[in-house]
């Protein structure tokens, strides 16, 4: 469980970047925190694995002020993807890659062994294990970088801007995979501007503007707010836009998903016929 | 008339075993608004690497088949030369902004054609204009946001005044208000100007609007070329799995219940619209 | 790091700042030249000083002695190394006859050990100057106009560009690598070193990368299209830059005068006439 109490973080430039945060997540929730570049999200989970460290206020995880304990000894509960998979890959093949953070972390020989055959696994890069990873593809490399984070299976797992880059399907695949690591009981925290991605995985959603906290609903409550969206500078999802412009005709509002959206329609428009 | 016309053009990267694009047959018209899409290692970025002369010049490899760009047989004319009818604005803001300030970067491209100084400082100022940054002119790059860098980056292409403009992926590091914003820059230059623009892109959702013709790419080969309300609505783009637009993907979904929308929407505007008529008229 | 902080051009405007760079340039290099010519410290001193004004005037007091702090722990290398050189040989740098006995000797040896150190401070105080108040555009555009070519200058400005970017990709790399477990300040000195493998092997491949983009870029936008480049910006020199020309040249003429015609007497010396 992560609790931030009251949080204020400034950079050593003096900029305040983060002004008041509260927030509790509990374990195996599904979080995406949104908001435009420079609103403070990346910020904000940088706290979480105690990277950065409060200017006032406190973040606790599992009870632990950050403030108390290592990155290193938090990493373990606390996986962290970060968002350019090139700032992570230095190993000379795959399988060695996923076992470092396993060696960094104490784990014996025969569990390193059997978590970097499980990870190869998850993320299909088994064919790839004594490939270098510089020679592989963007999405791969990606997916290795994943691997490597989820190989000491941490109870919280914070991703970064995931859908960077990503083609149709790769988000498709990403989005089935986060769902399945939820569905897993981990903690998921998501930090992305891809309103569309949102939609379509309907989590609890944090959105931020200026260093707070806009918003704290779910997807669906949240994504119909066109006001406060433009004020976070997030546009509505596409479904959910054409539902805002149909408000008058008495439809609902709070659609997010294209199966939904079509069966309200056809009930309506077969109501009418 | 033609801007951009490849025949059969096949081409394989040094050492690569297998060609990145096979018998690519496409024309590009004058002032067309090109998408060019495809799933990730489909072949996009070395076609459009093709036409601005980096392949073959800057990469080398085996490249078969005819390509002529602006008139010019791209064989045969130096990447320096095509520069003057092709601009290619790349995916990464930062690593394609070399100067310490904005307007250096934007004359960057005048100064290598050896450009006076006078016409220069007319051009850089129009540029700078025409891309809505000459409040950033003196800034330097590092200080900038993505999404201004792609500006930047746009103006210093534009200053060069090709005739094509291709950019690939230029949102891919944006957020979806930046990526708007890229998008209208760059209609603007298609409509005021006239400048063909080919533009590689996953987010249909926000760029099929301004489009007049699209390109699915597949493995190498083109697999789809024509209107995108056409390709949207394809059962080939479905398989081959490119973000159709929601707005489209609903009007597929409507139709299969037996609801027919008249007219395919690209955007949730024109999708709400057909919705008003459907639902006030039944 | 605070030496290199001495030396970070910060965008302000002033008459120093304006000045062309090869002028501020000559002017340096004549100070420095002085300060080879002389080894006796009244010289030395007053060569100190002479930055100072431009400093005042340029505003960039702060960032100057934050230089001057950052190069104390050399300065200290380099005296000890003085004294103590001069203590075990000391005929190889003065007249002194070894072993260094009397106080007058040891006074001797103090002063020529300051004398170096102090040369060292006034190389040390003039380059400050010159780059806090030279922008690395300028820099990059004084080069080319001074027949460097062109690639060479376009490597300095383009590496001066990217040295924020690295510097924040380092930073991040760290932290990226820090949040798999890496301890950075963990084991002996050999592990140490070895921590550091997972920091620079992404930061060479991403330069690497960078590099491949970047010329990609270069090559669209006709690199190479004419030998002889124009360029948006030319150095003009004003009045002000023909008057530190004169002033540099009549620095200079009076300093191998002096240097050729007249003996300074030494602190020494004047402490302790009856020494000699």
């Amino acid at each position: 469980m992560l609790e931030v109490k009251d949080l204020y973080y400034s950079y050593s430039t003096g900029f305040e970047a983060l002004k008041g945060i509260n927030l509790t997540v509990n374990d195996g929730e599904f979080l995406a925190i949104m908001g435009q570049n420079g609103a403070g999200k990346t910020t904000l989970v940088k706290h979480f694995n105690g990277l950065l460290k409060p200017t006032q206020g406190q973040v606790l995880v599992d009870g632990v002020s950050t403030c108390d304990i290592s990155v290193a000894k938090l990493a373990r509960d606390v996986g962290f993807v970060f968002q350019n998979p090139d700032h992570q890959l230095f190993s000379e093949t795959v399988e060695d890659e996923i076992a470092f953070g396993l060696k960094n972390f104490g784990f014996e020989e025969s569990v390193i062994q059997k978590q970097v055959e499980w990870a190869l696994n998850l993320l299909d890069v088994v064919q790839y294990r004594k490939t270098s990873p510089f020679m592989l593809s963007g999405g791969e490399r990606k997916r290795v970088a994943l691997a490597s984070i989820l190989a000491w299976d941490p109870k919280v797992v914070i991703l970064d801007e995931p859908t960077i880059g990503q083609d149709h399907r790769q988000k498709e695949k990403l989005q089935h995979f986060i769902l399945q690591l939820n569905a897993q009981k981990k903690t998921v925290v998501v930090v992305t501007h891809d309103v569309e991605f949102v939609a379509e995985c309907n989590p609890r959603v944090i959105l931020m503007r200026g260093g707070q906290i806009l918003l704290d609903g779910m997807a669906e409550q949240i994504l119909n707010n066109a006001d406060l969206l433009a004020q976070a500078s997030i546009v509505p999802p596409q479904i959910t836009k054409i539902f805002l412009e149909l408000e008058d005709l008495g439809l609902p509002t709070d659609v997010i998903d294209v199966h939904e959206a079509t069966e309200i329609l056809v009930k309506r428009l077969n109501k009418q016929s | 008339m033609s801007v951009i016309e490849t025949n059969n053009l096949t081409y394989s990267y040094p050492n690569a075993k297998n060609p990145s694009i096979k018998n690519v047959s496409i024309t590009i018209n004058k002032g067309d608004f090109v998408i060019l899409t495809g799933p990730s290692g489909c072949g996009k970025t070395t076609l459009c690497r093709c036409f601005n002369g980096l392949v073959p010049h800057f990469y080398n490899g085996t490249l078969e088949g005819k390509i002529t760009v602006a008139g010019l047989d791209v064989y045969k004319n130096q990447i320096h030369e095509l520069a003057r009818h092709v601009g290619l604005v790349f995916q990464n803001p930062e690593n394609q902004l070399f100067a310490l300030s904005v307007e250096k970067d934007v004359a960057f491209g005048l100064e290598n054609f050896a450009m006076p100084r006078k016409e220069m400082r007319k051009r850089v100022d129009w540029a700078l204009k025409k891309a809505g940054i000459c409040e950033l002119t003196e800034r330097p790059p590092h200080e900038l946001s993505g999404g201004q860098q792609q500006r930047v980056a746009i103006a210093s292409v534009l200053a060069m005044q090709p005739d094509i403009i291709i950019l690939d992926e230029p949102t891919s590091f944006l957020d979806p208000l930046g990526a708007e914003k890229i998008f209208e820059v760059i209609s603007n230059l298609n409509k005021e100007l006239g400048i063909t623009i080919v533009l590689v892109e996953h987010r249909l959702d926000l760029a099929a609007k301004y489009a007049n013709h699209v390109v699915v790419m597949n493995n190498g080969e083109v697999a789809l070329s024509g209107a995108p309300r056409e390709i949207f609505t394809s059962e080939k783009a479905r398989l081959i799995g490119i973000g159709i637009p929601k707005a489209t993907k609903l009007y597929q979904h409507l139709k299969n219940h037996g609801i027919d929308l008249k007219t395919i929407p690209v955007t949730p505007q024109e999708a709400a619209k057909l919705l008003r008529e459907a639902l006030t008229n039944a | 790091m605070s030496v290199f902080e001495g030396f970070k051009f910060r965008k302000v405007s002033s008459l120093v700042h304006d000045l062309d760079p090869r002028v501020k340039f000559f002017f340096v290099l004549v100070l420095f030249v002085m300060a080879l010519l002389f080894t006796n410290i009244f010289a030395l001193t007053v060569l100190f000083l002479v930055p100072l004004p431009f400093v005042f005037v340029a505003k960039v007091n702060r960032q100057w002695l934050r230089s001057l702090r950052g190069a104390l722990l050399l300065a200290i290398f380099i005296f000890a190394t003085n004294f103590i050189f001069g203590f075990l040989y000391p005929t190889s740098f003065s007249q002194i006859t070894p072993p260094v006995d009397t106080g007058y000797e040891y006074l001797v040896l103090l002063e020529r050990s300051i004398s170096m150190t102090l040369r060292f401070v006034v190389l040390i105080a003039s380059f400050s100057v010159f780059f806090l108040t030279t922008s690395p555009d300028h820099l990059g555009l004084a080069l080319q106009q001074s027949r460097v070519p062109y690639e060479f200058c376009f490597a300095f400005t383009t590496a001066v560009r990217f040295v924020p970017v690295l510097a924040d990709e380092a930073q991040t790399i760290m932290d990226a690598q820090k949040a798999r477990g890496l301890e950075l300040e963990k084991g002996n000195l050999l592990k140490r070193v070895r921590n550091y493998i997972p920091i620079l092997i992404p930061l060479i491949v991403n330069a690497i990368r960078r590099s491949l983009e970047l010329a990609e870029a270069m090559e669209s936008r006709a690199w190479g299209a004419n030998k002889n480049r124009t360029n948006l910006y030319a150095l003009k020199l004003r009045g002000s830059d023909y008057l530190l020309v004169v002033i540099s040249v009549l620095m200079l003429v009076v300093a191998v005068y002096i240097w050729l015609n007249v003996s300074i007497p030494s602190l020494s010396a004047i402490l302790y006439p009856a020494g000699v």
